[in-house]
């Protein structure tokens, strides 16, 4: 297993540690999560999969948790901003 | 993809990993299912998981020979003996003899203005974001709300190198005083106090203290806490809130289990109203690892078999109990806490509905079909305490899914043929 | 609520019982709206909220026709919350013998002023990519529409109220009787009518209606703006609707202004428990994936059910309850009861106010059924 891994965050390359949730790549990166009903900027909350404000597009997939999935090479990361 | 199990343990937290450990060495074909990648809960997550109770106990589960199935959700019940779940973006179906809920709890927010800034966070939050690779060292997180956890977690960022400039506990200086001296009656509590006092020592822990706003335009810049009726700004980069713990009983409610004061009705040995369903950990009541893995133990080996040596652990559940008590009567709620939103703040996330929207309605049903609070994906795991707290509004039924779940998923299992079928005329059969 | 006596009396506050309030409260009568639960709830909570001319038969044409285009002079004053759009539906046609269904339907429609379209299977993907390829073809219908049914009721219920309606809630009737109702609470409400607008519940207060409860399952999903546009429903949802005994399920999808995606529809008989029945469920999905592949990806959050109020006829009874001349009712309306909510109160109230209802009231009043029944 690589000890650094790229995804790809809005377009942009994000060289993280192998093991950090694709909200925590999502956070390094700068960005928030997602853009809530009402146009406010929003990340993540409970950090365990229940309150979805980590919802991001992930390889073409909308409304992943960002929080329960594990980065990956290549990963293709969409916030909703 | 079907799978045949004896015993069937939703939720791999300490009380799942208990229950199933135990009903394997009764002989049971047993599974553990979990929606996080990783076994262990909340508690024994990332760095956590080098604990020594949690390496002995999943050193038991890896030889114990029960299947793992992570990083999958329990969606729905079709009828009594299967669970539908979704792993991936796929259908698993698991036929159980016996099913033990270990569902977990997660952690109570109560709205406060600037609560849904980026970077505001549960504490359990804030601290399963590091683990998972949240850069943490040289920021400055202000701890605030109520529960054991806060000093856990600010322990653990302490430890990973974040400053804490603050821990605001709602709960008295009395209460936190006599929870203290309860705990002098129990050596393994005292224990984990001290060592929590050594990585904790020099923080400022303020007691009857509480947020009164989150403040910063993309992101969390500073808080205003109130500390015994005055009020105080403390910049900072994160806010790790939450309000103690509240039971996930979404599963248990949809398989019809028997609630009580909003926990999981067991008898003395963990089984629901529900034939063949057992519960056991934070769903029975709040009590913290021990509790946990006392209760998952008793389950899993009533579930297995073997109910009389499930007997001989009456006697630490017991005691586990009393702190579960101890612990509810300390962290209770303040009052003041009501007056925590203003009209403005929001309540629902999920569908941007503010306090002021929600007050003017009688009830939680009323309040959902007219804002729609608590449609949204989280189904009122984030806002219905947070309503019960603030307007004593009960939740409503439970309906599958109990996790969101991809529509073919939803309707992917047939069961027994319906004898009522009939096929729609027109087109294409 | 004092011991006032009142003009009417509406025991049930769903959409045809607001509607109702309304109606009378704007005609200066004194009105008194009584529901169990909440403003509404019921049916009205657990529908799809759309507003549709239906051609059934020539009656109920009459009155969807004539209800949405009182829904359409209503729209401008309608708040947010309603979530009213006209995004108009499309029958969808799987073969020829559906396509020959779209024609009637389009003849049928072009001579009585409604407006519609023919849509050839290349026209059909255009307006619907998502649907699967194959179709025959389908009919648009433009001037349909859909709205978020609890916020209509409510903002019904409180144009009555500013007219000095007065409403109860969270309060049942116990008893029907001429010219009063009794409540849970022990207090009793007069009134020169009584009008039973409880829907699936109208057996209850008056047992000898013939309502039976139809149970319906919904889906909805997460948000996916811009993946459906316009209402869809299969063209065997009518055969579905005339099968009196057997449980169907059709192809039935409605976008929501929220960008979810509202996934139906299922109908069955002496189903009394309203818990999701997972093998309706599966039909139902399996239904609409045969005509929206792309739905199967999407994030289901939550599914549910609902009652609607069946009659043997399939049209509504609005008018005097047979052998009461007190009791009216404005009950049975099935999955037309947002759309037809609004004409049934204006003819329910024009034949009690004795002045001349727009459209015929005959084929909906209560006295017809017992005639039906002789023939069946």
């Amino acid at each position: 297993m690589p000890d650094q891994i790229t995804l790809v965050v809005n377009g942009s390359p994000v060289l993280v540690p192998s093991g950090t949730s694709v909200a925590a790549a999502i956070a390094i990166a700068g960005h928030a999560c997602r853009t809530s009903v009402a146009g406010e900027p929003r990340g993540p909350l409970c950090g365990m999969g229940i309150c979805f404000e980590c919802r991001v597009t992930i390889n073409g997939t909308p409304h992943r948790r960002a929080c329960q999935v594990f980065g990956e090479t290549g990963m293709d990361v969409r916030t909703e901003e | 993809m079907q799978q045949q199990f004896d015993v069937l343990v939703v939720g791999g937290g300490p009380a799942g990993i208990a229950a199933a450990v135990r009903a394997a060495e009764c002989g049971a074909r047993v599974g553990i299912v979990d929606d996080n990648a990783t076994l262990g809960g909340q508690i024994w997550r990332g760095d956590s998981a080098q604990a020594s109770e949690a390496v002995e106990w999943r050193g038991k589960l890896q030889a114990s020979g029960v299947t793992p199935l992570c990083g999958t959700r329990v969606f729905h019940q079709p009828r009594p003996g299967v669970l539908l779940a979704e792993h991936d973006e796929e259908l698993r179906v698991l036929h159980y003899r016996s099913l033990i809920l270990a569902t977990g709890a997660r952690e109570r927010f109560l709205p406060f203005p600037g609560w849904t800034l980026p970077n505001v966070m549960g504490a359990g939050g804030l601290q399963a974001m590091v683990k998972a690779g949240l850069p943490i060292r040289g920021k400055r997180v202000v701890v605030a709300g109520t529960g054991p956890l806060l000093l856990a977690v600010a322990a653990y960022l302490r430890k990973n190198g974040a400053e804490i400039p603050m821990i605001c506990e709602q709960a008295s200086l009395n209460s936190l005083a006599r929870f203290a001296v309860t705990l002098l009656g129990q050596p393994q509590k005292i224990k984990q106090a001290l060592q929590l006092k050594k990585e904790v020592g020099g923080v400022s822990l303020a007691t009857s203290s509480w947020p009164l706003a989150a403040h910063g335009k993309k992101a969390v810049d500073s808080v205003t806490i109130s500390r015994r009726g005055k009020s105080a700004t403390i910049a900072c980069d994160y806010l790790a809130c939450g309000f103690h713990l509240v039971p996930n009983i979404e599963l248990p409610l949809l398989l019809g289990c028997q609630i009580r004061g909003g926990y999981v009705q067991v008898d003395n040995l963990q089984q629901t109203s529900v034939r063949g369903v057992f519960c056991a950990g934070e769903p029975t009541s709040i009590g913290g690892v021990e509790s946990s893995l006392v209760e998952g133990q008793i389950a899993g080996l009533v579930a297995g078999g073997r109910t009389e040596e499930a007997r001989k652990l009456f006697g630490a559940r017991e005691r586990a109990r009393r702190f579960a008590s101890l612990l509810d009567q300390t962290f209770r709620l303040r009052a003041e806490l009501r007056k925590l939103p203003s009209p403005e703040t929001l309540v629902c996330r999920c569908e941007d509905v503010s306090y002021a929207r929600l007050q003017k309605h009688v009830g939680w049903r009323a309040a959902k079909l007219q804002t729609r609070c608590g449609m949204g994906p989280c189904q009122g795991r984030i806002c219905g305490p947070a309503t019960q707290f603030f307007f004593k509004w009960n939740p409503d039924s439970v309906r599958p899914p109990v996790f969101p779940v991809r529509v073919e998923n939803l309707g992917a299992f047939a069961g027994q043929p319906d004898p009522q079928e009939t096929a729609i005329s027109g087109g294409h059969e | 609520m004092s011991k006032v006596t009142y003009d009417v009396v509406i025991v049930g506050c769903g959409i045809v019982g607001a509607a109702c309030a309304i109606e009378f409260a704007r005609r200066g009568m004194h009105v008194a709206v009584v529901d169990r639960e909440v403003v509404g709830g019921g049916a009205t909570a657990a529908g799809m909220g759309h507003i549709v001319v239906m051609d059934d038969s020539d009656a109920q044409f009459a009155l969807t026709r004539y209800s949405q285009q009182l829904w359409q002079q209503l729209t401008p004053d309608l708040p947010n919350d309603v979530e009213y759009e006209q995004c108009g539906t499309i029958w969808v046609a799987a073969d020829e013998e559906e396509m020959n269904e779209v024609h009637r339907k389009h003849d049928y429609y072009r001579n009585r002023g409604v407006l519609t379209e023919i849509l050839d299977p290349a026209r059909l993907m255009e307006l619907e990519p998502n649907l699967r390829d194959g179709f025959a073809g389908g009919l648009l219908v433009p001037e349909d529409g859909v709205l978020y049914p609890p916020c209509a009721a409510r903002f019904l219920m409180e144009r009555a109220q500013e007219r000095g309606a007065k409403l109860k809630t969270g309060v049942s009737v116990v008893q029907i009787g001429p010219g009063q109702v009794r409540l849970s609470d022990g207090l009793e409400i007069r009134a020169g009518i009584v009008v039973n607008a409880t829907g699936a519940a109208a057996p209850e207060l008056s047992p000898s209606v013939d309502i039976k409860k139809r149970k319906g399952h919904l889906v909805i999903t997460d948000r996916y703006p811009g993946f459906l546009r316009h209402q869809l429903v299969e063209l065997g949802y009518l055969k579905s609707a005339h099968a009196i005994s057997s449980d169907s399920v059709a192809f039935n999808v409605q976008p929501r202004r929220t960008g979810q995606i509202l996934i139906g529809s299922s109908r069955q008989y002496g189903a009394d428990s309203d818990e999701v029945d997972n093998n309706i469920l599966t039909r139902m999905l399996r239904r609409a994936q045969e005509y929206m592949p792309a739905l199967g990806s999407l994030s289901a959050i939550r599914a549910w059910t609902g009652f609607r109020a069946a009659t043997p006829d399939k049209l509504p009874l609005i008018g005097p309850a047979p052998g009461d001349k007190t009791q009216h009712l404005a009950a049975g309306h099935e999955g037309l009861g947002i759309t037809t909510s609004l004409g049934t109160a204006r003819i329910l109230a024009d034949h009690i106010t004795g002045s001349q209802p727009q459209i015929p009231i005959e084929p909906y009043l209560p006295s017809r059924a017992v005639k039906e029944y002789a023939h069946a």
